[in-house]
């Protein structure tokens, strides 16, 4: 009755984890993308927008980094569903809303990277920039951001390994991603150790991945004065 | 002079106050710039000469007063014409401000590109042009963290130059410089004013700017007290504040003193311009 390791790795525990991964990936990947963008709106509303806009967006921020992402995630899953306007209301399969969950949390701390990496520049460079006869905002777009963009990415970099490790929180509303499927597996076989010791080297191998990408992202934008520190 | 009658000056500010923070930083100042014409203004730390010149291109919005290019009067809500103002009005700052993410070829290209919207290829010309005018033709491609601070600073005129602006503004451009690198963004600045470019400098070099300027304006406490030609308010007798302040400034830096200053145009100036060209040559292209 008993397998050895590789042939359970082989016939069970491999296609059901890669079905998973595939899962894991359709929620990391939007997830990343959704809280870049909140992150960097949110990051330049914080430093450049009006007040009220300003204080909205820090509102944003503190509500979003303040609580769980547990939290979070059961709020849009289970409570969402119960919040009525005028007789509508909205109901999220479990994918969509993991997203919106991951999405939401993560451009709270990105805004924050960014937020960093926009106050790093020197003010004098934006009064260069319109001395010469630039807009504020081409003067944002221009200088500003391509050096805030470098100056932030290493924390932004550190914010999507973050996500692809709680990505695994989608499994406790039902999404059968790496998590949730090692679980399934985990339960039917009894098989725990080897099962949750390989499900950790799928992260390792995600993560690990992910890093070198965002190393060549960053020695791709490298310049003198802007150089990744190695290690 | 008849000339001056005729055409109106370059740029002109008519009573230009600013309060910031409770302080009277500007008083009602008032000063014209003739084509060709360069002033010097001079003063003490905190006299309003920085606020003065930010003021001119509305860097610093002025809480009252007009700014006149070429005769007419600059509407500052009219967000087109402050950026056709700031073009026509050439800036150099103390701390240069170069963008520290592009390199001296494209620190000159980005405003030609964004601003006058030139092709990436006349644009990058064009920056090749100004740069070989400040001497560092061959330093194009190297960014800011390894230009020395002289080369930082004439990068930072090529790129005010590549505007075609009709007059430019520099705030103590060598202010931040080690001494040995003053030579070179001075002589880039000297080259400006003998082909004729309307120019109004804070310094503290005073020889060097006794040298070529029309004018030299003395400020305290946000007001010009004192203006007149450099013979004029640095002559051993005049008794003006103009010279007591240069004295004391001298002696401190080493120049040539008071006895060199009241003679007005002498061998510290020459030691100036000599300086000046021996650190241009030093930096020209191979």
């Amino acid at each position: 009755m008993s397998t050895t390791y590789l042939e359970f790795l082989r016939a069970e525990l491999v296609p059901g984890l890669m079905e998973g991964l595939w899962t894991s990936i359709a929620v990391i990947v939007p997830s990343a993308a959704l809280g870049v963008l909140i992150g960097l709106f949110a990051g330049v509303l914080r430093v450049y927008g009006p007040r009220p806009v300003r204080q909205f967006t820090e509102a944003y921020v503190s509500l979003f980094r303040g609580t769980p992402l547990v939290v979070q995630v059961f709020f849009w899953y289970f409570a969402l569903p119960y919040i009525s306007i005028g007789g509508h209301s909205i109901v999220l399969d479990a994918i969509p809303a993991s997203i919106l969950a991951f999405g939401l949390c993560s451009g709270a701390y990105q805004s924050e990277y960014i937020r960093g990496g926009l106050l790093s520049i020197k003010r004098g460079q934006i009064r260069a920039a319109l001395a010469l006869g630039m807009t504020t905002r081409q003067a944002v777009q221009s200088v500003v951001l391509p050096q805030a963009f470098r100056r932030a990415l290493p924390g932004c970099g550190n914010e999507l390994i973050y996500l692809i490790k709680y990505s695994s929180l989608a499994s406790i509303i039902t999404v059968n991603e790496l998590t949730g499927t090692a679980t399934t597996i985990a339960k039917n076989t009894w098989r725990n150790i080897e099962v949750f010791c390989t499900l950790g080297v799928y992260y390792l191998v995600l993560v690990t991945l992910a890093t070198w990408l965002l190393h060549l992202l960053e020695d791709s934008l490298s310049v003198p004065g802007f150089e990744r520190h190695k290690s | 002079m008849a000339a001056e009658n005729q055409t109106p000056p370059v740029l002109e500010a008519r009573a230009l106050g600013k309060t910031l923070g409770g302080n009277r930083v500007l008083d009602a100042v008032s000063l014209a710039l003739p084509k060709g014409c360069v002033k010097v203004l001079i003063g003490p730390s905190g006299a309003g000469k920085s606020t003065l010149l930010q003021c001119l291109n509305f860097l610093i919005p002025p809480d009252s007063g007009s700014i006149l290019l070429e005769g007419r009067e600059v509407n500052a809500r009219s967000r087109r014409e402050l950026c056709s103002l700031r073009q026509q009005v050439g800036m150099i700052f103390q701390d240069f401000n170069l963008f520290d993410h592009l390199s001296a070829m494209e620190n000159v290209r980005v405003a030609l590109m964004k601003v006058k919207g030139m092709s990436k290829l006349d644009a990058g010309e064009l920056a090749l042009a100004e740069l070989s005018r400040v001497g560092l033709l061959d330093k194009a491609a190297l960014y800011p963290a390894n230009l020395s601070g002289g080369q930082k600073q004439r990068v930072a005129i090529a790129r005010a130059l590549a505007m075609d602006p009709k007059v430019m503004l520099l705030d103590e451009p060598t202010s931040a410089l080690d001494p040995e690198l003053i030579g070179e963004v001075l002589a880039v600045i000297r080259d400006l004013a003998q082909n004729g470019m309307t120019m109004i400098i804070a310094t503290h070099q005073i020889s060097f700017s006794a040298s070529l300027a029309d004018e030299f304006l003395f400020m305290e406490k946000g007001r010009v007290i004192e203006s007149g030609s450099p013979a004029e308010l640095l002559r051993r007798d005049s008794g003006s504040r103009t010279l007591a302040f240069c004295a004391k400034i001298s002696e401190l830096s080493g120049e040539a003193g008071e006895a060199g200053l009241a003679a007005g145009l002498g061998e510290s100036v020459r030691a100036g311009v000599s300086v000046g060209a021996a650190g241009l040559g030093a930096e020209s292209p191979v």
